[in-house]
């Protein structure tokens, strides 16, 4: 069959396999290179292979310790199934990304982040351990005290070191399911920036930037904030019930929109009218948990607002040292070719201990670009931009950078590729863009 | 005081998708199947998401001399029961191989039958009670590729249509469930047409709201009581010559 990462580019004709037991998922190795998949959420081709094992069977809770807040589940399980379960109780995932669409597997792999990563780091840090299968079948306990080496190489490896079977995590404490939301309208980039420095203590916090606006209006963002609200400060009415929060309506695109819906006009005036209306709202408020962490979950099927040639994102990070100038070249070279990009994610990251996640301090831009000539020939001057930086790039997102690119920014990488042909691993464990990389 | 629904066949998708769906609205689950050592991980899983007392218990539908001491060995006489056993077996094994055919007829037919009737009778004293029964489309009309396992799901069809009528009056239920082609382990590598198949936790659903709104026999995909209403009308000298 026919199958993409999230951005439905590029597409691939793979077998999938959707095992439902240890013994089962076994048997398919030995017959050639596969790869593991959970939601398809990964943007690119790092869940793509000619032959792809869909983990979505596997997907029994089995523990949980309230004591500590430890749940065991096995890897298939979603984000939005354990706040389906676990919130009405009073817990809530430690780090979670843009969608609850997630499953553990995959944020393993990727060891994904979110708007707390300043304040506490990645999915990684609250993994205490879990269950992988390697390449002759067998099954290792890995955590920071077992088989350290290979839970090091295996939280933002991709898939690549084998397959999580199960994993246990750190859920923390909510006394709601409301979020305390502030928000600040930064006019141009130094002021997004400073607004995230002033910030720097809020739990969470992440800024929507308009990629469209130039000159002095270049790099206005909405920075917002965010604590989980206690039950003081619910307002009455919500205080018996705090983990009753109104969902999403559910909206849903239900067909591919034609390309010329987004060109440079229209997301020119969304951004205008976006900024505009956040600008005016309140400072603070309270939100739910879903407004907060996943306002793109509310429209199933986003991705098909791209058209059916689907759509690429660039998530990259710069260091510290030098990020305002990274950023405003970035800027720059996109306002210069009008490639201007929808959906535009700024966010700080504070500093990151682990061997091979993507994360380091400084800030992350993500952006979006539809499949065009215009964004492709783009993306080569945004790669040396961030490079000349000293930055580097978010595989989950990634679909098409050169293997050169990737190399050079990080070297880490050359010490994963080692590591996999040492132990034999690449030949078993592979996907497109791990072909597409070298790894 | 908690309800409960006991499901039978409880290994199946169509059976674990019902068994979260009754959790989620706060039932206790009593899981039932040959294989009871599968059932352990779905029993957690139920527990830790849903935060419902989950059971699980030893049944074998070609068991029916032990019905009465399955019944009896239950926590409590369930308020549902949910019967999803079922076993396709190989049409040309069953035309050719007697044993073959009765171990279908049986899996789909007798022992369903047997465990839903004396059910019934337990209900009957009580006053109360919902028995649903996952019978086939394939029971609709017999059809050359899978007559024995349709014969089987008819016979099941005809028995839960019976109870309904035997009760209609008083305060227990019968609901039929005709699925129609639904991805699971049973389906897998068949090439079914997606607008055609339902994912279990569709068939959960449908199963749901049938017993919320009293409903007696229901299409999960309302295209194929389209379908099987076409079917069921073909003039036999024309449906004999087809092939389905």
């Amino acid at each position: 069959m026919q199958i993409s990462g999230w951005g439905r580019y590029p597409r691939i004709q793979a077998k999938v396999s959707t095992p439902r037991s240890d013994v089962a998922l076994a048997g398919l190795l030995g017959d050639g290179p596969l790869i593991a998949r959970g939601m398809g959420r990964a943007y690119g081709d790092s869940a793509l292979a000619p032959h792809t094992v869909s983990m979505r069977l596997f997907n029994h809770m089995i523990d949980f310790e309230p004591q500590s807040g430890q749940l065991v589940a096995e890897a298939g399980v979603t984000l939005a199934e354990i706040i389906d379960a676990f919130l009405p109780h009073g817990w809530f995932p430690s780090v979670t990304p843009g969608t609850q669409f997630v499953s553990l597997g995959g944020a393993i792999a990727a060891d994904v982040h979110g708007k707390n990563h300043h304040s506490e780091g990645s999915f990684g840090a609250f993994v205490d351990w879990f269950d992988l299968m390697g390449a002759d079948g067998s099954v290792c306990r890995c955590s920071r005290t077992e088989n350290k080496d290979l839970f090091e190489w295996t939280l933002g490896g991709m898939g690549l070191t084998g397959i999580v079977l199960r994993a246990a995590i750190r859920l923390k404490r909510v006394q709601s399911g409301w979020i305390r939301q502030s928000t600040i309208a930064a006019q141009n980039l130094d002021a997004a920036l400073a607004a995230f420095e002033d910030t720097y203590s809020a739990t969470y916090s992440m800024a929507w930037i308009d990629c469209a606006a130039t000159g002095d209006k270049m790099g206005r963002s909405i920075v917002m904030n965010g604590e989980h609200a206690v039950r003081a400060d619910l307002p009455a009415t919500h205080r018996a019930s705090p983990f009753d929060v109104p969902g999403h309506l559910g909206k849903s695109v239900p067909f591919d929109f034609p390309g010329f819906v987004l060109n440079p006009w229209t997301v020119r005036a969304f951004n205008e009218l976006y900024f505009r209306m956040n600008a005016r709202k309140p400072a603070q408020s309270l939100v739910g948990w879903e407004n907060f962490f996943y306002p793109l979950d509310a429209v199933q099927d986003w991705n098909r607002i791209y058209g059916r040639k689907g759509f690429m994102q660039f998530q990259c990070v710069v260091p510290l040292e030098s990020h305002a100038e990274g950023l405003r070249a970035i800027l720059n070279a996109i306002s210069r070719t009008g490639a201007g990009s929808f959906l535009a994610v700024l966010k700080r990251f504070g500093p990151q201990d682990s061997r091979l996640s993507f994360p380091m301090e400084g800030y992350t831009l993500a952006l979006d670009f539809p499949i065009t000539t215009k964004a492709l020939d783009l993306m080569p001057e945004l790669d040396r931009i961030t490079a000349d930086h000293g930055g580097r790039f978010y595989l989950a997102k990634d679909s098409r950078m050169p293997a050169q690119t990737l190399l050079e920014t990080d070297p880490r990488w050359q010490k994963f590729a080692a590591m996999r042909r040492q132990k034999g691993l690449a030949g078993q464990f592979a996907s497109a863009q791990s072909e597409r990389l070298g790894l | 005081m908690s309800r409960s629904v006991l499901i039978l066949g409880a290994n199946s998708d169509i059976a674990r998708a019902c068994a979260h769906r009754y959790a989620q609205d706060g039932y206790a689950i009593r899981l039932a199947a040959r294989d009871t050592n599968a059932l352990a991980s779905d029993a957690a899983d139920i527990a830790l998401r849903h935060r419902v007392d989950v059971t699980a218990h030893a049944f074998d539908a070609l068991d029916t001399p032990g019905f009465a001491a399955f019944v009896d060995a239950l926590p409590d006489l369930p308020d549902t029961v949910l019967c999803a056993v079922g076993f396709m077996g190989d049409q040309d094994e069953s035309q050719s191989d007697p044993a073959a055919a009765a171990r279908v007829l049986r899996s789909n037919f007798e022992g369903p039958a047997l465990i839903l009737g004396l059910l019934a009778e337990r209900f009957e004293a009580r006053g109360t009670g919902t028995l649903i029964g996952i019978s086939s489309v394939a029971g609709d009309r017999g059809r050359a590729s899978n007559y024995v396992y349709g014969a089987a799901k008819a016979g099941f069809t005809a028995f839960l249509s019976g109870m309904r009528n035997r009760f209609a009056r008083s305060k227990i239920k019968v609901i039929t469930v005709k699925p129609g082609f639904v991805a699971t382990r049973m389906t897998e590598g068949l090439d079914l047409n997606p607008r055609l198949t339902a994912q279990p936790a569709e068939v959960a659903e449908a199963i749901f709201t049938a017993q919320v709104r009293g409903r007696n026999v229901i299409y999960v995909k309302p295209i194929w009581q389209l379908i099987m209403t076409i079917i069921r009308v073909l003039p036999e000298v024309v449906f004999k010559k087809t092939s389905m």
